[in-house]
């Protein structure tokens, strides 16, 4: 009648869960962690046959090593930080909005549409209709995946991600047809913008920092403080909670998706109006992609979005630089990039886990 | 055939998560042919010690016995091959399938015949007494039915070592009976079982010894002949409790909320509440009894205007609210406290401290676009002080409370909003003794300030000993509101099931 005992030995080692970290804990395990990266970055230098320590240094020269370098990285991190921004909205509400990259496309046509079609307005009447336009066009294109949501349930990761090559298609579609430059001799692209329609310089940058920073305290404030912003959150931790609270939750994520669009939208425009000063394909060229990773990295937090986009657009730039100098191709700066990435968002494992060893009995903490 | 007739021995077992110490040197045994309850507060770890026996946590120190050999279970097949089941609170059948497909689902090997799995089934329960039809799908089955294939499950996989956690929740007291007589066949038959009860008088009938586990510390284990109901309180408390529920009379009793000829649809279509009429009033409290599902979630829900109805009204002060919004029926005074099995999925958000959860249903109040937040912070802080509430700091997640502090804070918060019908639904599942005592306080307190208070509970024993008034579910339709003092727990288990008095049905053809 009694079952056979098997003596199993104990596994290797088992991942445990902590109790919160403190702050001080997290912010080591993160540098650690960078650390790493740049040691494991310099590894991947060295097999391709190069000093790791002449190019990180090139890497930082080059986006420092003037007030135009330092002026391309800024540039570099303005669409990235204000599309991290909208992505954040979406995603403290829970509401997975991949579609930066398409919002901030729809709001580059939109805004061109106006660049395009009357660059003879008066300046600064013509540069706020083109922002305008801008958040309009992101907000619609945001708020559609939303609508279907709420309307039918429809699963809005999917419905983002699309809409990102809609948009994109639809550049290709303008750039072919109806807003083709006959000046260009047949080929596929935008005219250039008028002059007039490029946005004032402010510290040599176009004034788009200027927006990246307002929308830094807009974004932090909207969401600490507001009575919308705490409908997010509330929304976002429990729909249930929401309805039984009062809330109308379909109204929330129409309204949060709107505002989210319409940020990334804004990028798209002062990246044409300010920075390509033409629309083509290659407007977003995945910033509303790598705006998800800079949103999550920094846990939503909006001053830390500021920070974390300055670093990308240091790497932007200064690989440009790596390429130019040791004559390493593109790709090697991806690797990079995507070897510091893995190890910065590996360590969120290890704020909430640890591993125990089968010989050291008991949780270490 | 072993002669070794010590089924699980446990010595010295410790778990910790994080900082958490949940299972500290724990010692239990319990033998072939022997029924152990399991008996402790929440929180003191039973669940995290079942857990480790049916291989679902590792323990970090300490060994696991199975009939005298050490051994380490790192999976439930281990403890299954071990002999170990485990009998959880909530199903886990597919509700399609058939009796016995479900019992077969998961085995290793060959699956038999169809006849030679009904035969094996039907052998089976002749063996332990068990009385199941093998071929009726589970979507047919009543509660205690489904619970028997989940016996049936474990021991049709050779388990000689049973846990059973909380088995009794879902059961009216005569499916608790039945139950207890096949524990005791199956004691009988030699097999080992570890029961975990909240319910003292359960523990008591049912088991031989009992093991009682405080703060993640086993602190002993007596004979259950040798013990009462009190007894085993004060150790499992570490102090004596008066186990006498308050009952102060009710005073200036109106009607404040009518509920009529109401029918409410579940998301799958079937009738929730079906054509429910009764009357809250102010100053009592009004008890409602059923089986789990019968209808509660919905009741509160409507009242609550979460939930559209498909007939009927709810008269507030002769208004219908009736197809208002929740926010609407917030600031009519209806203040609903509703506490489902997921503590904090609905009424609190676990992730943000006391103030902003104090702020839920107050927040958009203030003028202007911005949260005033200074009100909520000094509200957390009274209630922090007034109800005893134990938490790091008010701003700590709610979700790092213990179950009974979450109650605290959840039932303060509505309380403090001065309601004049406080629906409360569960309001001490999985709390202590202690805190299961402050909120009936709290609750009584309410109810001689002259609030209406609607108690949807789970316990009849709580139920008898503190409401005025009890209205009992079945299926979704009403089967008596009956007076507290004079009805006796069989009378309402029998109409938990469905069964009317003869009296009840005079009195409905009469108000109909």
């Amino acid at each position: 009648m009694n079952p056979t005992v098997k003596n199993t030995r104990e596994p290797l080692f088992h991942v445990v869960k902590h109790a919160e970290r403190s702050t001080k804990e997290t912010v080591v395990l993160r540098l650690v962690a960078v650390l790493l990266s740049i040691v494991a970055g310099g590894l991947f230098i060295l097999a391709i046959g190069q000093n790791p320590i002449a190019v990180y240094g090139t890497i930082l020269e080059g986006s420092f090593r003037s007030q135009m370098a330092i002026q391309a990285t800024i540039k570099f991190a303005i669409p990235l930080c204000i599309c991290a921004l909208g992505v954040t909205l979406a995603f403290k509400m829970k509401f997975w909005n991949v579609g930066g990259e398409g919002q901030l496309i729809m709001g580059a046509v939109f805004a061109s549409f106006f660049a395009l079609n009357f660059p003879n307005w008066n300046h600064w009447v013509l540069v706020i209709v083109m922002l305008l336009a801008g958040c309009i066009g992101g907000g619609l294109w945001g708020v559609l995946a939303a609508f279907f949501k709420v309307k039918w349930g429809t699963n809005e990761t999917l419905l983002t991600l699309m809409l990102n090559y809609i948009a994109l298609h639809l550049v290709s579609y303008l750039q072919a047809g109806p807003w083709r430059d006959p000046a260009a001799n047949g080929f596929s692209k935008i005219a250039r913008f008028d002059k007039n329609v490029a946005l004032d310089k402010v510290f040599g940058v176009h004034f788009g920092w200027i927006i990246m920073l307002v929308l830094v305290a807009f974004v932090w404030i909207y969401l600490k403080k507001s009575k919308q912003g705490y409908e997010i959150s509330v929304v976002g931790e429990s729909q249930d909670t929401a309805r039984y609270a009062g809330i109308d939750v379909k109204k929330v994520i129409l309204r949060t998706m709107f505002i989210s669009g319409a940020i990334a939208g804004l990028a798209g425009a002062c990246q044409v109006s300010g920075s390509d000063m033409t629309l083509s394909m290659g407007v977003a060229g995945g910033v509303g992609f790598t705006a998800i990773i800079v949103a999550w990295l920094c846990q939503l937090n909006p001053a830390m979005i500021l920070v974390v986009s300055f670093l990308f657009g240091v790497l932007e730039k200064g690989s440009s630089v790596v390429q130019s100098t040791f004559g390493l191709s593109s790709d090697c700066a991806d690797v990079l990039q995507g070897i510091i990435l893995f190890f910065i968002l590996g360590s969120e494992f290890f704020v909430r886990y640890s591993f125990v060893g089968r010989s050291k009995k008991g949780v270490s903490r | 055939m072993d002669k070794q007739k010590c089924a699980i021995r446990c010595s010295g077992i410790t778990k910790t998560f994080g900082s958490v110490v949940a299972n500290d040197g724990i010692e239990l045994d319990v033998q072939y042919g022997e029924i152990l309850a399991l008996l402790g507060e929440n929180g003191s770890g039973k669940t995290t010690l079942m857990n480790m026996i049916s291989g679902i946590y590792h323990p970090d120190k300490g060994q696991i016995y199975v009939s005298g050999q050490p051994v380490s279970i790192s999976s439930p097949i281990d403890a299954q091959n071990l002999g170990i089941g485990m009998i959880h609170q909530h199903f886990k059948l597919v509700e399609v399938f058939t009796a016995m497909e479900n019992i077969v689902l998961g085995t290793p090997g060959k699956l038999p015949g169809k006849k030679a799995l009904k035969q094996q089934v039907t052998q089976l329960c002749e063996n332990y007494g068990l009385d199941i039809d093998p071929e009726k799908p589970v979507y047919e089955m009543s509660v205690s039915e489904k619970q028997t294939v989940e016996i049936l499950k474990v021991l049709y996989r050779g388990a000689k070592i049973l846990i059973l956690d909380e088995p009794t929740a879902v059961l009216t007291p005569q499916e608790t009976e039945k139950l207890f007589a096949i524990l005791r066949q199956m004691k009988a038959k030699g097999c080992a079982i570890i029961i975990i009860t909240h319910k003292l008088n359960e523990v008591l009938s049912i088991s031989d010894r009992v093991t009682i586990l405080r703060k993640g510390k086993s602190v002993g284990s007596v004979e259950t002949a040798g013990v009462d109901a009190a007894k085993l309180t004060e150790l499992m408390v570490g102090h004596a409790v008066s186990l006498s529920i308050e009952r102060p009379e009710p005073k200036d009793v109106h009607t404040i909320l009518k509920v009529v000829n109401l029918t409410v649809a579940k998301p799958d279509g079937s009738k929730g509440l079906d054509d429910v009429s009764f009357q809250i009033r102010s100053g009592e409290i009004l008890g409602v009894a059923g089986i789990a599902g019968s209808g509660q979630k919905e009741l509160c829900e409507t009242i609550a205007g979460l939930l559209p109805a498909q007939e009927g009204a709810i008269l507030y002060k002769k208004e219908n609210i009736l197809g208002k919004s929740p926010e609407q029926i917030i600031d009519l005074g209806i203040s609903m406290s509703f506490v489902p099995e997921d503590r904090l999925g609905m009424g609190l958000v676990a992730s943000m401290g006391m103030p902003d959860n104090m702020l839920l249903k107050s927040y958009r109040k203030g003028k202007g676009p911005f949260v005033d937040r200074a009100p909520a912070k000094e509200l957390s802080k009274k209630l922090v002080e007034k109800l005893g509430i134990v938490t790091s700091s008010i701003e700590a997640p709610v979700r790092l409370m213990s179950g009974g502090n979450v109650q605290k804070v959840l039932l303060g918060r509505e309380i403090e909003s001065c309601p004049n019908l406080l629906i409360t639904a569960y309001p001490v599942r999985g709390l202590d003794i202690n805190s299961s005592y402050v909120i009936y306080d709290l609750l009584n307190q309410q109810k001689q300030k002259g609030v209406a208070v609607m108690f949807i509970g789970e316990d009849l024993d709580v139920l008898l000993e503190l409401c005025d008034r009890i209205l009992v579910l079945c299926h979704g339709k009403i089967t008596g509101v009956v007076d507290a003092k004079t009805v006796t727990k069989e009378q309402i288990g029998l109409m938990m099931t469905g069964e009317m008095t003869e009296e009840e049905k005079k009195k409905e053809a009469d108000e109909a």
